[in-house]
């Protein structure tokens, strides 16, 4: 696409019939190619070259990076810090918003910053808890929530206008996202919950970790029971478990994972760490290539914490981009 | 208090039904409170408002209730505020993610809203809560959204 000025992709101008954004996952995925995503683990600095290294490595196999935004309430270079940064050196990114830091006027404000930076893809989320970061005196905001927020973009970008009705002259042009986490309960509710969602403007999903394959497929089952699978893309999550003590301290720690015993006792049996990191690697690439197989499933998200290499190895042993090189490029090519 | 709002959540399909008597009721006083003033009414009303819920529900006089889409389980005791269905941090026991002690306010609206006949209303998707309204009764609030009265209460 043709750059804007300063070098920027440019999305003042709609995008083609049928899309939302001009971005490369929208069209990754409207083509009906399996998508990959990862997350860029956001530094604690302010220097650049640590966005950009890490970045390096997961454009090589990613269709777009996600920006996370304070993930776990603890506080790193933000998601708009880094959108900018990608944007300028030509990659896709996701830019995601949590509704745990900023009110609506912020949010409303930074999405229009963020498309005009050449950011095509947005991530809405509710955001974890002040309490689990390192932050936890820190005064939740929680002005909106994922659904309002997701209908708050859609409204900017579908209506040009803000939540009370002011005109935009030119709207943000992005492809919306939102995330499911088909684990926890009520679990009779979560594919009705995402619904909602879909209804809401979410256009993919980006899911929690998928370790429990079972729970994961009666999961699918209702959303394509709902003809929900046919409205949204849906990104099934996955990460390697280094250790069986990883997995454990996840599930106690991490808020909303669930890792099923039988997968730590895989890794437990395993033995010494490094053969249990293989084990771990393995286990993941083996989720990744069932879940390309349920019907429903549309791409992967796959997410490990300061770990850009290994994501990188694990999705090449998984065969899914099938000989295509990811490239989570929006502009040719990156400046030297 | 925490074991009325659980009381509240299992009989969940009474106060559905009472409330809507309830609601009938002070709409048929709607040409009253268009006499007295409904901005005249706002604090003495608020006020039982917020004792009445305030003791079943825990209300936190958000201004814009919707209890009656949330299985009488009252959002607003989510530390998050989500208004529109559970976060994704939900412990497995069904237990709130920021105050484990605490039941999950979403799966006890999930619950609530079986019992309910018109439990369904738990999908429609909720707007964001105009803060101005918060301290405001939200009785008055239908009358007003009704065009029975006044339309802005008094600042």
């Amino acid at each position: 696409m043709r750059a804007g000025r300063a070098g920027l992709p440019d999305t003042s101008r709609p995008p083609p019939a049928g899309y939302s954004s001009h971005g490369r996952l929208e069209r990754v995925l409207r083509s009906g190619r399996f998508a990959v995503t990862s997350e860029l683990n956001p530094p604690d600095s302010a220097d650049p070259a640590e966005v950009y290294d890490r970045a390096l490595v997961l454009s090589e196999v990613c269709d777009a990076i996600n920006a996370v935004d304070a993930s776990a309430a603890n506080v790193h270079m933000s998601s708009m810090g880094i959108c900018a940064l990608l944007s300028h050196a030509g990659y896709a990114s996701v830019l995601q918003v949590a509704c745990r830091d900023k009110n609506r006027i912020a949010i409303q404000g930074d999405i229009l910053g963020a498309s005009a930076m050449g950011v095509m893809n947005v991530l809405c989320l509710t955001g974890d808890g002040v309490q689990c970061g390192d932050q936890p005196g820190a005064k939740p905001v929680f002005d909106l929530d994922s659904i309002s927020l997701l209908q708050t973009v859609r409204t900017m970008r579908d209506e040009s206008r803000f939540l009370t009705g002011r005109k935009l002259s030119v709207p943000p042009r992005m492809f919306i996202g939102a995330a499911a986490n088909p684990f926890v309960p009520p679990l009779a509710y979560r594919a009705d919950h995402l619904g909602k969602k879909v209804a809401a403007g979410a256009e993919f999903i980006q899911t929690q970790y998928v370790y429990d394959l079972d729970i994961f497929e009666r999961f699918m089952a209702r959303v394509r029971d709902l003809g929900l699978d046919r409205k949204c893309f849906i990104l099934a999550g996955v990460g390697p478990l280094a250790s069986a003590r990883t997995a454990r301290w996840m599930r106690a720690n991490v808020p909303g994972v669930h890792v099923p015993d039988a997968l730590i006792d895989r890794l437990e049996k395993a033995g010494p760490p490094k053969a249990a990191k293989a084990e771990g690697k393995a286990i993941c690439v083996e989720l990744i290539q069932r879940l390309r197989e349920m019907k429903g499933v549309k791409g992967v998200h796959v997410m490990a914490y300061r770990q850009e290499e290994f994501v990188s190895e694990i999705i090449t042993a998984s065969g899914v981009l099938q000989g295509r090189r990811g490239r989570a490029r929006a502009l040719p090519a990156a400046p030297a | 208090m925490y074991a009325l709002r659980l009381f509240a959540v299992r009989h969940a399909r009474f106060f559905e039904r009472f409330y809507g008597f309830f609601e009938a009721t002070y709409v048929a006083a709607a040409p009253l409170v268009r006499r007295i003033g409904a901005n005249r009414l706002e604090r003495p009303v608020a006020a039982v408002e917020r004792t009445v819920k305030g003791t079943l529900f825990d209300c936190r006089m958000c201004g814009a209730c919707i209890l009656s889409s949330t299985g009488m389980s009252c959002p607003m005791n989510c530390p998050k505020q989500m208004r529109n269905g559970p976060c994704g941090g939900v412990r497995l026991n069904g237990h709130c993610e920021v105050r484990p002690e605490m039941k999950c306010v979403w799966v006890q609206a999930y619950e609530g809203s079986r019992r309910m006949a018109g439990g369904d209303a738990i999908l429609e998707r909720q707007p964001p809560v105009d803060r101005s309204k918060e301290g405001c009764s939200s009785w008055l609030g239908v009358l007003r959204d009704k065009g029975l009265v006044h339309r802005e209460p008094a600042a």
